[in-house]
Protein backbone atom coordinates (compact mmCIF):
# COMPACT_ATOMS: atom_id res chain seq x y z
CA UNK A 1 0.00 0.00 0.00
CA UNK A 2 1.19 3.35 -0.57
CA UNK A 3 2.30 5.37 1.98
CA UNK A 4 2.03 9.82 2.13
CA UNK A 5 4.20 11.70 3.95
CA UNK A 6 3.42 15.32 4.54
CA UNK A 7 6.50 17.73 5.19
CA UNK A 8 5.49 20.74 6.93
CA UNK A 9 7.85 23.31 7.97
CA UNK A 10 7.00 25.83 11.36
CA UNK A 11 7.78 28.99 13.13
CA UNK A 12 10.16 26.43 15.34
CA UNK A 13 11.13 24.12 13.21
CA UNK A 14 9.84 20.86 10.57
CA UNK A 15 7.76 18.06 11.38
CA UNK A 16 6.90 15.17 9.33
CA UNK A 17 3.47 13.47 9.14
CA UNK A 18 3.30 9.63 8.02
CA UNK A 19 0.46 7.42 7.25
CA UNK A 20 -0.91 4.76 4.83
CA UNK A 21 -2.96 5.65 2.19
CA UNK A 22 -6.00 5.56 4.13
CA UNK A 23 -4.74 8.72 5.61
CA UNK A 24 -6.67 7.45 8.85
CA UNK A 25 -3.96 7.48 11.49
CA UNK A 26 -0.90 9.43 11.41
CA UNK A 27 2.85 9.57 13.17
CA UNK A 28 4.61 12.51 13.50
CA UNK A 29 8.08 13.15 13.86
CA UNK A 30 9.99 15.99 14.66
CA UNK A 31 10.98 18.96 15.86
CA UNK A 32 13.71 18.81 13.11
CA UNK A 33 15.76 21.92 13.23
CA UNK A 34 14.07 23.11 16.80
CA UNK A 35 14.03 26.68 17.24
CA UNK A 36 14.94 27.72 13.24
CA UNK A 37 11.82 29.15 10.98
CA UNK A 38 11.05 26.72 8.35
CA UNK A 39 10.15 28.42 5.49
CA UNK A 40 9.85 25.61 2.75
CA UNK A 41 10.49 21.81 2.97
CA UNK A 42 10.30 19.83 -0.24
CA UNK A 43 10.84 16.96 -1.97
CA UNK A 44 12.03 15.97 -4.95
CA UNK A 45 10.29 14.64 -7.85
CA UNK A 46 13.25 13.18 -9.61
CA UNK A 47 14.29 11.24 -6.18
CA UNK A 48 11.38 11.47 -3.44
CA UNK A 49 13.78 10.89 -0.36
CA UNK A 50 15.57 13.79 -1.65
CA UNK A 51 14.71 16.59 0.23
CA UNK A 52 15.43 19.87 0.71
CA UNK A 53 14.50 22.31 3.82
CA UNK A 54 15.17 26.53 4.06
CA UNK A 55 16.14 27.07 7.45
CA UNK A 56 16.02 30.89 8.71
CA UNK A 57 17.11 32.96 12.06
CA UNK A 58 16.72 35.95 12.88
CA UNK A 59 20.11 35.35 14.62
CA UNK A 60 22.19 32.77 12.73
CA UNK A 61 20.87 34.06 9.05
CA UNK A 62 19.94 31.17 6.16
CA UNK A 63 21.14 27.76 5.88
CA UNK A 64 19.54 24.92 3.37
CA UNK A 65 19.13 21.57 4.79
CA UNK A 66 19.34 18.01 2.48
CA UNK A 67 18.40 14.67 3.25
CA UNK A 68 18.77 11.72 1.13
CA UNK A 69 16.56 9.44 3.34
CA UNK A 70 13.14 11.19 3.30
CA UNK A 71 13.77 13.24 6.39
CA UNK A 72 15.46 10.38 9.10
CA UNK A 73 19.09 12.83 8.61
CA UNK A 74 20.19 15.72 6.88
CA UNK A 75 22.71 17.61 6.30
CA UNK A 76 23.61 21.15 5.80
CA UNK A 77 24.59 22.67 2.81
CA UNK A 78 25.53 25.75 0.71
CA UNK A 79 24.18 28.49 2.33
CA UNK A 80 25.40 31.47 0.09
CA UNK A 81 23.41 33.40 -1.69
CA UNK A 82 25.51 36.39 -3.30
CA UNK A 83 23.58 38.62 -5.84
CA UNK A 84 25.75 38.41 -9.19
CA UNK A 85 27.55 41.82 -9.27
CA UNK A 86 26.49 45.07 -7.74
CA UNK A 87 22.71 44.44 -7.14
CA UNK A 88 21.50 48.32 -7.23
CA UNK A 89 18.41 49.17 -5.30
CA UNK A 90 14.75 48.77 -5.21
CA UNK A 91 11.79 50.81 -3.82
CA UNK A 92 11.37 51.31 -0.15
CA UNK A 93 7.82 51.16 1.55
CA UNK A 94 7.82 55.29 0.99
CA UNK A 95 9.34 54.81 -2.67
CA UNK A 96 12.69 55.99 -1.64
CA UNK A 97 15.47 53.25 -3.10
CA UNK A 98 16.64 50.79 -1.15
CA UNK A 99 19.39 48.31 -1.64
CA UNK A 100 18.87 44.99 -2.55
CA UNK A 101 20.02 42.63 0.43
CA UNK A 102 19.51 39.09 0.92
CA UNK A 103 17.43 38.06 3.84
CA UNK A 104 16.25 34.68 3.75
CA UNK A 105 14.91 31.61 1.31
CA UNK A 106 11.60 31.74 1.04
CA UNK A 107 10.59 28.91 -1.13
CA UNK A 108 12.72 25.76 -2.66
CA UNK A 109 11.18 23.96 -6.17
CA UNK A 110 13.38 21.27 -7.01
CA UNK A 111 13.75 20.14 -10.61
CA UNK A 112 11.13 17.91 -12.00
CA UNK A 113 13.59 15.61 -13.57
CA UNK A 114 16.92 16.04 -11.71
CA UNK A 115 17.42 15.79 -7.91
CA UNK A 116 20.48 17.79 -7.71
CA UNK A 117 18.85 20.92 -9.40
CA UNK A 118 16.76 23.15 -7.22
CA UNK A 119 15.96 26.46 -7.78
CA UNK A 120 15.27 28.95 -4.40
CA UNK A 121 13.30 32.07 -4.39
CA UNK A 122 14.79 34.79 -1.77
CA UNK A 123 13.86 37.98 0.24
CA UNK A 124 14.99 40.48 -1.34
CA UNK A 125 13.71 39.54 -4.42
CA UNK A 126 15.75 36.98 -6.61
CA UNK A 127 16.20 33.59 -8.59
CA UNK A 128 19.37 31.25 -7.29
CA UNK A 129 19.70 27.96 -9.13
CA UNK A 130 21.93 25.14 -7.96
CA UNK A 131 23.10 22.23 -9.96
CA UNK A 132 24.78 20.55 -7.70
CA UNK A 133 22.06 19.52 -4.66
CA UNK A 134 22.80 22.81 -3.07
CA UNK A 135 25.95 23.11 -2.54
CA UNK A 136 26.39 26.27 -4.27
CA UNK A 137 24.30 28.98 -5.55
CA UNK A 138 23.87 30.91 -8.55
CA UNK A 139 21.74 33.58 -9.49
CA UNK A 140 19.26 33.87 -12.68
CA UNK A 141 19.97 38.10 -12.41
CA UNK A 142 18.32 39.38 -15.43
CA UNK A 143 15.07 38.20 -13.81
CA UNK A 144 16.00 41.86 -11.42
CA UNK A 145 17.03 43.89 -14.99
CA UNK A 146 13.01 43.30 -15.27
CA UNK A 147 12.36 46.93 -13.60
CA UNK A 148 13.93 45.22 -9.98
CA UNK A 149 14.61 49.33 -9.40
CA UNK A 150 10.43 49.93 -8.95
CA UNK A 151 9.88 46.75 -7.17
CA UNK A 152 8.78 47.01 -3.74
CA UNK A 153 8.32 44.62 -0.24
CA UNK A 154 4.76 43.73 0.72
CA UNK A 155 4.20 43.37 4.23
CA UNK A 156 6.07 40.18 4.44
CA UNK A 157 9.05 41.08 2.82
CA UNK A 158 10.08 41.68 -0.92
CA UNK A 159 10.10 37.55 -0.88
CA UNK A 160 10.03 35.63 -4.27
CA UNK A 161 7.63 33.43 -3.25
CA UNK A 162 6.34 30.77 -5.88
CA UNK A 163 8.58 29.04 -8.48
CA UNK A 164 6.79 27.00 -11.10
CA UNK A 165 8.29 24.76 -13.42
CA UNK A 166 6.24 24.12 -17.08
CA UNK A 167 6.54 19.94 -17.56
CA UNK A 168 5.78 20.20 -21.02
CA UNK A 169 8.28 23.27 -21.51
CA UNK A 170 11.75 22.52 -19.54
CA UNK A 171 12.76 26.06 -20.21
CA UNK A 172 9.98 27.68 -18.93
CA UNK A 173 9.39 28.80 -15.63
CA UNK A 174 7.32 31.09 -13.83
CA UNK A 175 7.69 32.94 -10.48
CA UNK A 176 6.09 35.38 -8.38
CA UNK A 177 7.19 38.17 -6.06
CA UNK A 178 5.03 40.22 -3.72
CA UNK A 179 4.82 42.81 -4.66
CA UNK A 180 5.86 42.84 -8.11
CA UNK A 181 4.40 40.27 -9.78
CA UNK A 182 4.67 37.40 -12.24
CA UNK A 183 7.28 36.70 -14.26
CA UNK A 184 8.12 34.33 -17.05
CA UNK A 185 11.41 32.61 -18.79
CA UNK A 186 11.03 30.74 -21.71
CA UNK A 187 14.89 30.25 -21.91
CA UNK A 188 15.84 28.95 -18.58
CA UNK A 189 16.28 31.72 -16.85
CA UNK A 190 18.55 34.37 -19.57
CA UNK A 191 15.25 36.52 -20.05
CA UNK A 192 12.55 37.25 -18.59
CA UNK A 193 8.88 39.27 -18.55
CA UNK A 194 6.07 40.12 -16.37
CA UNK A 195 3.13 38.54 -17.00
CA UNK A 196 0.21 40.83 -15.22
CA UNK A 197 -1.99 42.06 -17.66
CA UNK A 198 -4.91 42.15 -16.17
CA UNK A 199 -4.55 42.22 -12.65
CA UNK A 200 -5.79 45.26 -11.01
CA UNK A 201 -4.97 46.90 -7.94
CA UNK A 202 -6.46 49.79 -7.85
CA UNK A 203 -5.44 51.60 -4.23
CA UNK A 204 -1.56 50.44 -4.64
CA UNK A 205 -0.89 51.20 -8.88
CA UNK A 206 -3.50 53.35 -9.87
CA UNK A 207 -2.03 52.99 -13.27
CA UNK A 208 -3.61 50.01 -14.85
CA UNK A 209 -0.96 49.27 -17.19
CA UNK A 210 1.65 48.66 -14.58
CA UNK A 211 3.65 45.93 -15.53
CA UNK A 212 5.17 45.10 -12.33
CA UNK A 213 4.14 46.52 -8.58
CA UNK A 214 1.21 43.35 -7.89
CA UNK A 215 1.27 42.04 -4.98
CA UNK A 216 0.39 38.43 -5.89
CA UNK A 217 0.37 36.08 -3.26
CA UNK A 218 0.71 32.51 -4.93
CA UNK A 219 -0.05 31.23 -8.11
CA UNK A 220 -0.72 27.18 -9.15
CA UNK A 221 -0.91 25.25 -12.44
CA UNK A 222 -1.82 21.43 -12.73
CA UNK A 223 0.18 19.48 -14.67
CA UNK A 224 -1.78 18.52 -17.63
CA UNK A 225 -2.62 22.03 -18.65
CA UNK A 226 0.48 24.02 -18.18
CA UNK A 227 -1.21 26.71 -20.16
CA UNK A 228 -3.49 27.13 -17.14
CA UNK A 229 -2.82 29.26 -14.28
CA UNK A 230 -4.61 30.46 -11.27
CA UNK A 231 -3.51 32.66 -8.81
CA UNK A 232 -4.66 34.14 -5.32
CA UNK A 233 -3.52 37.94 -5.40
CA UNK A 234 -3.95 40.28 -2.58
CA UNK A 235 -7.58 41.01 -3.50
CA UNK A 236 -8.69 38.79 -6.16
CA UNK A 237 -8.77 35.14 -7.26
CA UNK A 238 -7.21 35.39 -10.93
CA UNK A 239 -7.03 32.80 -14.15
CA UNK A 240 -5.03 32.43 -16.88
CA UNK A 241 -5.73 30.31 -19.70
CA UNK A 242 -3.05 31.71 -22.00
CA UNK A 243 0.58 31.05 -20.04
CA UNK A 244 0.23 34.44 -17.96
CA UNK A 245 -0.38 36.49 -21.13
CA UNK A 246 -3.80 37.64 -19.86
CA UNK A 247 -5.65 36.66 -16.62
CA UNK A 248 -9.19 37.51 -15.52
CA UNK A 249 -11.33 37.32 -12.46
CA UNK A 250 -13.04 34.48 -11.14
CA UNK A 251 -13.92 35.42 -7.76
CA UNK A 252 -17.40 34.49 -8.10
CA UNK A 253 -19.35 34.08 -5.06
CA UNK A 254 -16.55 33.95 -2.78
CA UNK A 255 -17.26 35.65 0.56
CA UNK A 256 -14.06 37.60 0.04
CA UNK A 257 -11.59 37.35 -2.57
CA UNK A 258 -8.26 37.96 0.18
CA UNK A 259 -5.96 35.15 0.92
CA UNK A 260 -2.96 33.46 0.75
CA UNK A 261 -3.04 29.82 -0.66
CA UNK A 262 -4.54 28.51 -4.10
CA UNK A 263 -4.19 24.70 -4.75
CA UNK A 264 -5.28 22.71 -7.83
CA UNK A 265 -6.74 19.28 -7.35
CA UNK A 266 -4.15 16.55 -8.48
CA UNK A 267 -6.76 14.52 -11.09
CA UNK A 268 -9.50 17.41 -12.15
CA UNK A 269 -7.54 20.32 -13.47
CA UNK A 270 -11.11 22.56 -12.92
CA UNK A 271 -11.42 22.09 -9.58
CA UNK A 272 -9.27 24.33 -7.30
CA UNK A 273 -9.20 25.35 -3.32
CA UNK A 274 -8.82 29.08 -1.49
CA UNK A 275 -9.10 29.67 1.71
CA UNK A 276 -10.73 33.27 2.02
CA UNK A 277 -9.83 35.86 4.76
CA UNK A 278 -11.07 38.50 6.22
CA UNK A 279 -8.69 41.21 4.50
CA UNK A 280 -5.12 42.79 4.75
CA UNK A 281 -5.83 44.51 8.03
CA UNK A 282 -7.45 40.82 9.08
CA UNK A 283 -5.93 38.05 8.49
CA UNK A 284 -8.41 35.66 10.03
CA UNK A 285 -11.60 33.78 8.21
CA UNK A 286 -14.70 36.00 8.41
CA UNK A 287 -17.17 35.27 10.64
CA UNK A 288 -14.63 32.89 12.49
CA UNK A 289 -15.26 29.97 10.24
CA UNK A 290 -12.66 27.90 8.88
CA UNK A 291 -13.71 27.26 5.39
CA UNK A 292 -11.78 25.80 2.31
CA UNK A 293 -13.57 26.87 -0.49
CA UNK A 294 -13.92 24.88 -4.16
CA UNK A 295 -14.78 25.63 -7.70
CA UNK A 296 -15.05 22.42 -9.81
CA UNK A 297 -15.66 24.78 -12.52
CA UNK A 298 -12.05 26.47 -12.41
CA UNK A 299 -13.35 29.19 -10.79
CA UNK A 300 -16.34 31.54 -10.46
CA UNK A 301 -18.72 29.20 -8.72
CA UNK A 302 -17.66 28.42 -5.27
CA UNK A 303 -18.44 26.02 -2.28
CA UNK A 304 -17.77 26.25 1.39
CA UNK A 305 -16.03 22.80 3.08
CA UNK A 306 -16.63 23.59 6.17
CA UNK A 307 -17.30 19.97 7.52
CA UNK A 308 -14.52 19.14 10.26
CA UNK A 309 -13.05 22.39 10.17
CA UNK A 310 -14.05 24.99 13.22
CA UNK A 311 -17.11 26.91 12.38
CA UNK A 312 -17.01 29.40 14.90
CA UNK A 313 -14.78 31.59 17.47
CA UNK A 314 -11.81 30.92 14.74
CA UNK A 315 -8.91 33.13 13.87
CA UNK A 316 -6.31 31.73 12.29
CA UNK A 317 -4.52 32.36 9.47
CA UNK A 318 -3.14 29.85 6.44
CA UNK A 319 -0.22 31.31 4.52
CA UNK A 320 0.58 31.12 1.03
CA UNK A 321 3.04 28.43 1.32
CA UNK A 322 1.11 26.16 3.56
CA UNK A 323 -1.81 24.17 1.50
CA UNK A 324 -0.93 20.99 -0.62
CA UNK A 325 -2.65 18.06 -2.62
CA UNK A 326 -1.70 14.58 -2.55
CA UNK A 327 -2.43 12.33 -6.03
CA UNK A 328 -4.31 9.48 -4.46
CA UNK A 329 -7.79 8.45 -5.75
CA UNK A 330 -9.29 10.17 -3.98
CA UNK A 331 -7.24 13.61 -4.10
CA UNK A 332 -6.34 14.47 -0.46
CA UNK A 333 -5.91 18.17 0.52
CA UNK A 334 -3.88 19.20 3.24
CA UNK A 335 -3.53 22.91 4.90
CA UNK A 336 -1.51 24.21 8.18
CA UNK A 337 -2.43 27.02 10.20
CA UNK A 338 -0.66 30.00 11.70
CA UNK A 339 -2.69 28.06 14.78
CA UNK A 340 -0.53 25.25 14.49
CA UNK A 341 -3.34 22.71 13.59
CA UNK A 342 -2.43 20.60 9.73
CA UNK A 343 -5.87 19.57 8.71
CA UNK A 344 -5.93 16.76 5.87
CA UNK A 345 -9.00 15.89 3.85
CA UNK A 346 -8.89 12.25 2.04
CA UNK A 347 -12.19 13.06 0.07
CA UNK A 348 -10.93 15.83 -2.49
CA UNK A 349 -12.45 18.67 0.81
CA UNK A 350 -15.84 17.17 1.29
CA UNK A 351 -14.97 16.35 5.12
CA UNK A 352 -11.94 17.47 7.10
CA UNK A 353 -9.97 16.45 9.90
CA UNK A 354 -6.76 17.55 12.34
CA UNK A 355 -3.98 15.59 11.78
CA UNK A 356 -2.55 17.21 14.76
CA UNK A 357 -3.71 20.26 16.60
CA UNK A 358 -0.70 21.89 18.51
CA UNK A 359 2.59 22.77 16.80
CA UNK A 360 4.13 26.06 16.12
CA UNK A 361 2.38 28.51 13.61
CA UNK A 362 2.50 26.37 10.00
CA UNK A 363 4.87 28.21 7.47
CA UNK A 364 4.56 25.45 4.44
CA UNK A 365 2.64 22.37 3.87
CA UNK A 366 3.70 19.53 1.26
CA UNK A 367 3.07 16.31 0.52
CA UNK A 368 4.21 13.18 -1.44
CA UNK A 369 3.14 9.72 -2.32
CA UNK A 370 5.11 7.40 -1.99
CA UNK A 371 5.14 3.41 -3.15
CA UNK B 1 44.58 26.08 21.75
CA UNK B 2 42.08 28.63 21.48
CA UNK B 3 38.64 27.87 23.64
CA UNK B 4 35.75 28.77 21.93
CA UNK B 5 31.95 28.55 23.27
CA UNK B 6 29.21 28.57 20.72
CA UNK B 7 24.90 29.43 21.22
CA UNK B 8 22.93 26.14 21.65
CA UNK B 9 21.71 26.37 17.92
CA UNK B 10 25.09 26.74 16.32
CA UNK B 11 26.52 23.92 18.85
CA UNK B 12 23.53 21.85 17.38
CA UNK B 13 24.33 22.79 13.73
CA UNK B 14 27.67 22.36 14.08
CA UNK B 15 26.90 18.81 15.59
CA UNK B 16 29.39 19.48 18.76
CA UNK B 17 28.94 19.66 22.94
CA UNK B 18 30.18 21.71 25.00
CA UNK B 19 33.35 24.02 23.70
CA UNK B 20 35.09 24.06 21.07
CA UNK B 21 39.10 24.10 20.51
CA UNK B 22 40.83 25.62 17.79
CA UNK B 23 44.57 26.10 16.05
CA UNK B 24 44.86 29.57 15.36
CA UNK B 25 47.58 30.60 13.63
CA UNK B 26 48.84 34.19 13.75
CA UNK B 27 47.78 36.23 15.95
CA UNK B 28 44.68 35.53 17.67
CA UNK B 29 41.62 38.34 16.52
CA UNK B 30 38.28 37.80 16.08
CA UNK B 31 38.90 37.32 12.09
CA UNK B 32 41.59 34.76 12.53
CA UNK B 33 39.50 32.65 15.13
CA UNK B 34 36.55 32.72 13.51
CA UNK B 35 38.32 31.95 10.12
CA UNK B 36 39.65 28.86 11.77
CA UNK B 37 36.37 28.06 13.00
CA UNK B 38 34.71 28.08 9.43
CA UNK B 39 37.49 26.15 7.97
CA UNK B 40 37.03 23.27 11.10
CA UNK B 41 32.92 23.73 10.74
CA UNK B 42 32.30 25.06 7.17
CA UNK B 43 27.96 24.38 8.24
CA UNK B 44 28.78 27.51 10.57
CA UNK B 45 29.60 30.24 7.37
CA UNK B 46 27.28 32.77 7.30
CA UNK B 47 25.98 32.47 10.70
CA UNK B 48 28.15 34.59 12.70
CA UNK B 49 29.13 37.13 9.87
CA UNK B 50 27.85 37.89 6.64
CA UNK B 51 29.63 35.47 3.79
CA UNK B 52 30.36 38.33 1.30
CA UNK B 53 31.34 41.43 3.66
CA UNK B 54 32.31 39.67 6.97
CA UNK B 55 30.64 41.74 8.85
CA UNK B 56 29.24 40.27 12.24
CA UNK B 57 25.56 39.57 12.49
CA UNK B 58 23.49 41.96 14.04
CA UNK B 59 22.41 40.44 16.87
CA UNK B 60 25.54 37.93 17.64
CA UNK B 61 27.51 38.95 19.77
CA UNK B 62 31.03 38.40 21.56
CA UNK B 63 32.59 38.20 25.01
CA UNK B 64 36.06 37.63 26.42
CA UNK B 65 37.30 37.45 29.98
CA UNK B 66 34.05 39.56 30.75
CA UNK B 67 34.40 42.09 28.10
CA UNK B 68 31.90 42.69 25.11
CA UNK B 69 34.59 42.70 22.11
CA UNK B 70 31.76 42.78 19.42
CA UNK B 71 32.57 46.60 18.23
CA UNK B 72 36.24 46.38 18.54
CA UNK B 73 37.76 45.59 15.12
CA UNK B 74 37.90 41.94 13.74
CA UNK B 75 41.70 42.24 13.83
CA UNK B 76 42.21 43.63 16.77
CA UNK B 77 44.35 41.06 19.17
CA UNK B 78 42.30 39.44 21.44
CA UNK B 79 42.78 39.16 25.59
CA UNK B 80 46.33 36.91 26.16
CA UNK B 81 43.87 34.74 28.18
CA UNK B 82 42.06 33.88 25.23
CA UNK B 83 45.41 33.66 22.92
CA UNK B 84 47.20 31.03 25.49
CA UNK B 85 43.48 28.85 26.19
CA UNK B 86 42.83 30.28 29.51
CA UNK B 87 40.00 32.16 28.80
CA UNK B 88 37.01 31.06 25.85
CA UNK B 89 35.83 33.65 23.22
CA UNK B 90 32.11 33.19 23.90
CA UNK B 91 30.01 33.76 20.65
CA UNK B 92 26.15 34.54 22.07
CA UNK B 93 22.86 34.91 20.14
CA UNK B 94 21.87 38.29 22.02
CA UNK B 95 18.49 38.38 23.89
CA UNK B 96 16.43 40.53 21.28
CA UNK B 97 12.50 40.09 20.74
CA UNK B 98 11.03 40.75 23.35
Amino acid sequence: MSMVRVLVGTRKGAFVLTSDATRDRWDISGPHFAGWEIYHVTSSPADPNRLYASQSSGWFGQQIQRSNDGGQTWEPVGNKFAYDGVPGTHQWYDGTPHPWEFKRVWHLEPSLTDPDTVYAGVEDAALFRSIDGGQTWQELPSLRGVKGHLWQPGAGGMCLHTIVLDPSHPERIFIAISAAGVFRTDDAGKTWRPMNRGLKSPYELPDPQAEVGHCVHRIAMHRSRPGVLFMQKHWDVMRSDDAGESWHEISGNLPTDFGFPIAVHAHEPDTIYVVPITSDSEHYPPDGKLRVYRSRTGGHEWEALTHGLPQRDCYVNVLRDAMAVDALDACGVYFGTTGGQVYASANAGDSWAPIVRDLPAVVCVEVQVLP
Amino acid sequence: MIRVVLPAHLRTLAHVDGEVSLDVEGQVTQRSVLDALEACYPMLRGTIRDQVTHQRRAFVRFFACEEDWSHEPPDAPLPDAVAVGAEPLLIIGAMAGG
